[in-house]
C-alpha cells in the first residue's frame, strides 16, 4: 500500500489556511487517503474535522496512505503539498 | 408608521430595512424520532443550507481574514466524517439537532483539549453548530446577520463576542430593545460612529426586512418608513459626516471660548486623527491576564509610546484602575460580594501600594524621555486624605501636574477641598453616575438612571465645575457623555474646560460647540440644571439653544 510520512512545512501548521488547501486537494483525489502523526489512528484526509484534530504543527511528522488505482500518485501529489510552507503561497 | 422610543446611545440618523441578530437556538427536549431517515435527510439538508449560506457571506465578505475564517467553517460543514458520526448518533436514537450537538461536541473537546490555535477555533465550532441547529428548527441563522447590503442591526442587546464580526460598513445603525447609555452596544456604537438607539422597547416585532429610521440623538425610532424617506435620511448622514471630516482644530465655542476636546485611549495605537491631546489614557492593558505585574521597561516603552506620539500636547495618564470587577490575577484580591464598592481603583494601593509606586516611576522615566505635557490621575478617590496622598506620591516621582478623577458623589461633594491638593479633576460620568444612583452600569433595566441628563448628575457636575472655576483650575470629564454633541454644550456652559472621548466622537462635538456661544451653553446649562427630569433637560436645552446652521441640528432635538 502507497505509504509516504513526511514532515509538515507550512509555517502555522496544519492549521487554518494549510489545512484547508491540503483537505481540499484531497477532496480532488480518486481514491481516499488517509492521514496520521505518529501510531495514532489514521483520519481521512478530506476531513476537515479531522485533519484539523490532528493538531499537526510545522515540523510534525505525518504518514499518508492509500489503496488503489492511482493510489502512489494521490499520495505523492498530497505528501509534496504538505512538505511546502503554504502560509507563503499565494493562492 | 409606528414611532417606538429608546434612549439615543450614539447621535446620527439612519435608515434601511432591519435584520435582527438572532440568538443562538435552544436544543429542545429530545425526542427520539420516529423516522430515522427522515433525521438523516434533515441533517443533510441543514448542512447544504448552512455551507450556501456561508460561502455566500465569504464570497462578500470585505476582510480576506474573515473570507477565510468562513470558507474553512464550510469545509468543517461539509465534512463527510460529521455526516457519518451523525448518521450513527441518529440510529442511536437522536433527532438531527442532537445529534449534530453530539458530534460537534466530541471535536469541540479535542480542539480545546490541544490549546493554542485549535482552542481558538472553538468558537468557530459553536458557531457551526448555532447555524446547523437553527438550520434543522427552520428558525432563523444566529449572529450577526448579513444580507449583502446596508441595514439597521437590531438585537435584544449586544455582547462583545456578537459584535466582533460587525462590518461597520454595513451597519447603517444600531436598535436594541435592552441595554444602556453605558452598554457594550453603546460604547461600540460611539466607537465605530455608528448611530445608535438602545432600550427600544418593540424593536424586536419589527420584522426583518422591514424599512425604519432611527435618530441617535432624541432615540427615536420610526418602523414602516418609506424608501424616499430611506434615501434622504442616508444621504443627510453623508452629508453630515463629510461635513465633519472637513472640521479641524481645537475645540471653542462660536465666541472663542476654548474647550478642549481630548482622546480616550489604551494604547498609541488608538490614537487616530487629529487631536489636541490625551484626556483619559487608560493602562490596564498592560496589566491584563498576567500573574506578575509588567516590568519597568515594559510600562516606560508602552507609555512612552504614547507620549512620543503627542510631541507638546497634554496626556491624562489614569493610574491601574483595577478592583474585584476588573480582577488581575497578579494583585490577588478576595473575591467580594460587590465589587463595584469593593477594593478598586486608588483603593489597591492600600494593600499593593508598590503596584502605584512603581507605576509612577515608569510614568515619570517615560515622561522625562519625551517632550508630551504628561497629567495623572488616580481613579475612584472618595477623600481628600486620599487625593492629598495620591499627588503627594506623584510629586515625589517628579511628575508635576497631578489629579484625581471624580467618579465617587464623596469626592464631587468637596471638590473645593480636593483642589487645595489636586492640579485638576477629571469627572469620570459614567461611574459618577453608578455611584449617584446606585444603580450598576451593567443593570440594562436601570438604564433611565444612568441617562447623563439626569439633573442630580449635572447639578454634581455643576458643583465639581465651579470648584474648578473658583481655584482656577482645570475641571474636565472624560466620561460616555462628553461624546454627546448636546450634553457637550451644557458640560461647556457648566465651565468644564475639557471633554475627553473616543476619537471618532470628536468632529460631532466640535462642531456643536462651535455652532453656539458660551452664554447660550451657560443658558442651556442652566434650563437643564433647573429641569425635573432627564427628558425635561434634554427638552429644555434644545429649546434654550438657538436654530443651528443645519436643518437637522445636533443640538435642536
Amino acid at each position: 500500500m502507497p505509504t509516504r510520512t513526511v514532515l509538515v512545512g507550512s509555517a502555522s501548521g496544519l492549521h487554518a489556511r494549510p489545512a484547508a488547501l491540503f483537505v481540499a486537494e484531497a477532496a480532488k483525489q480518486p481514491v481516499l487517503v488517509t492521514i496520521r502523526t505518529g501510531d495514532k489512528k489514521p483520519v481521512p484526509a478530506r476531513s476537515m474535522l479531522a485533519v484539523l484534530s490532528l493538531g499537526a504543527k510545522k515540523g510534525t511528522e505525518v504518514t499518508l496512505e492509500a489503496d488503489g488505482d492511482d493510489a502512489q500518485a494521490a499520495v505523492d501529489t498530497l505528501a509534496d503539498l504538505l512538505e511546502r510552507d503554504l502560509d507563503a503561497v499565494d493562492a | 408608521m409606528r414611532e417606538l422610543r429608546g434612549i439615543g446611545a450614539s447621535p446620527g440618523g439612519a435608515a434601511g430595512p432591519v435584520y435582527r441578530l438572532a440568538p443562538p437556538p435552544a436544543l429542545p427536549p429530545l425526542v427520539e424520532p420516529v423516522d430515522p431517515e427522515a433525521e438523516k435527510t434533515a441533517v443533510r439538508a441543514a448542512v447544504l443550507a448552512v455551507a450556501a449560506d456561508l460561502t455566500r457571506r465569504a464570497d462578500t465578505a470585505l476582510e480576506a481574514t474573515a473570507a477565510e475564517v468562513l470558507r474553512a467553517q464550510v469545509m468543517m460543514a461539509q465534512d463527510e466524517t460529521l455526516i457519518d458520526a451523525a448518521d450513527i448518533a441518529i440510529d442511536g436514537g437522536a433527532d438531527a439537532p442532537h445529534a449534530i450537538t453530539d458530534v460537534l461536541a466530541g471535536h469541540r473537546a479535542v480542539f480545546e483539549a490541544a490549546g493554542g490555535y485549535l482552542a481558538e477555533r472553538v468558537s468557530d465550532l459553536d458557531d457551526l453548530r448555532d447555524r446547523l441547529v437553527a438550520a434543522c428548527l427552520g428558525q432563523p441563522m444566529p449572529g450577526v446577520p448579513d444580507p449583502g447590503h446596508p441595514y439597521l442591526l437590531i438585537a435584544r442587546d449586544l455582547a462583545p463576542a456578537d459584535t466582533a464580526g460587525l462590518e461597520p460598513a454595513m451597519v447603517l445603525g444600531l436598535v436594541t430593545a435592552e441595554g444602556g447609555p453605558t452598554s457594550h452596544t453603546a460604547i461600540l456604537a460611539r466607537t465605530l460612529g455608528i448611530p445608535a438607539v438602545v432600550r427600544c422597547a418593540g424593536i424586536l416585532d419589527v420584522a426583518d426586512g422591514a424599512l425604519a429610521s432611527l435618530d441617535g440623538a432624541s432615540g427615536v425610532v420610526v418602523a414602516g418608513v418609506s424608501a424616499e424617506t430611506v434615501t434622504t435620511v442616508n444621504a443627510d448622514r453623508l452629508a453630515e459626516i463629510e461635513r465633519r471630516a472637513r472640521s479641524h482644530g481645537p475645540g471653542r465655542t462660536a465666541d472663542g471660548h476654548p474647550v478642549a476636546l481630548l482622546a480616550n485611549i489604551g494604547s498609541a495605537r488608538d490614537i487616530t486623527g487629529e487631536v489636541e491631546g490625551v484626556g483619559l489614557f487608560r493602562t490596564e492593558l498592560l496589566y491584563l491576564d498576567r500573574v506578575d505585574p509588567p516590568s519597568h521597561e515594559e510600562q516606560v516603552a508602552a507609555y512612552r509610546d504614547v507620549f512620543a506620539a503627542l510631541p507638546g500636547r497634554k496626556v491624562v495618564v489614569r493610574t491601574l484602575d483595577a478592583g474585584a470587577d476588573k480582577p488581575l490575577p497578579f494583585l490577588r484580591l478576595a473575591d467580594e460580594p460587590n465589587p463595584a464598592l469593593g477594593v478598586r481603583g486608588l483603593r489597591v494601593a492600600r494593600q499593593a501600594p508598590s503596584v502605584l509606586t512603581a507605576q509612577l516611576a515608569a510614568i515619570a522615566a517615560a515622561a522625562a524621555a519625551t517632550d508630551a505635557d504628561v497629567w495623572v490621575m488616580a481613579p475612584m478617590v472618595a477623600t481628600v486624605a486620599e487625593a492629598a496622598a495620591f499627588t503627594e506620591s506623584c510629586r515625589e516621582h517628579g511628575l508635576p501636574t497631578a489629579g484625581v478623577m471624580i467618579e465617587v458623589p464623596a469626592a464631587a461633594l468637596r471638590a473645593s477641598q480636593l483642589m487645595c491638593h489636586a492640579d485638576f479633576l477629571s469627572v469620570g460620568t459614567n461611574d459618577l453616575s453608578q455611584y449617584t444612583f446606585a444603580a450598576d452600569r451593567m443593570c440594562g433595566d436601570l438604564a433611565d438612571l444612568l441617562d447623563p441628563w439626569q439633573p442630580a448628575l449635572i447639578a454634581l457636575l455643576a458643583s465639581c465645575a465651579a470648584a474648578g472655576v473658583e481655584a482656577g483650575k482645570p475641571v474636565g470629564v472624560c466620561g460616555e457623555s462628553a461624546a454627546d454633541p448636546s450634553f457637550a454644550l451644557v458640560l461647556a456652559g457648566l465651565g468644564i474646560t475639557s471633554l475627553s472621548m473616543a476619537p471618532r466622537s470628536i468632529p460631532a462635538v466640535r462642531e456643536s460647540l462651535a455652532a453656539h456661544t458660551v452664554n447660550e451653553c451657560r443658558q442651556i446649562a442652566e434650563a437643564a440644571l433647573a429641569a425635573p427630569s432627564p427628558e425635561a433637560a434634554r427638552a429644555a436645552a434644545a429649546g434654550a439653544s438657538r436654530q443651528l446652521r443645519f436643518g437637522d441640528g445636533v443640538s435642536v432635538r
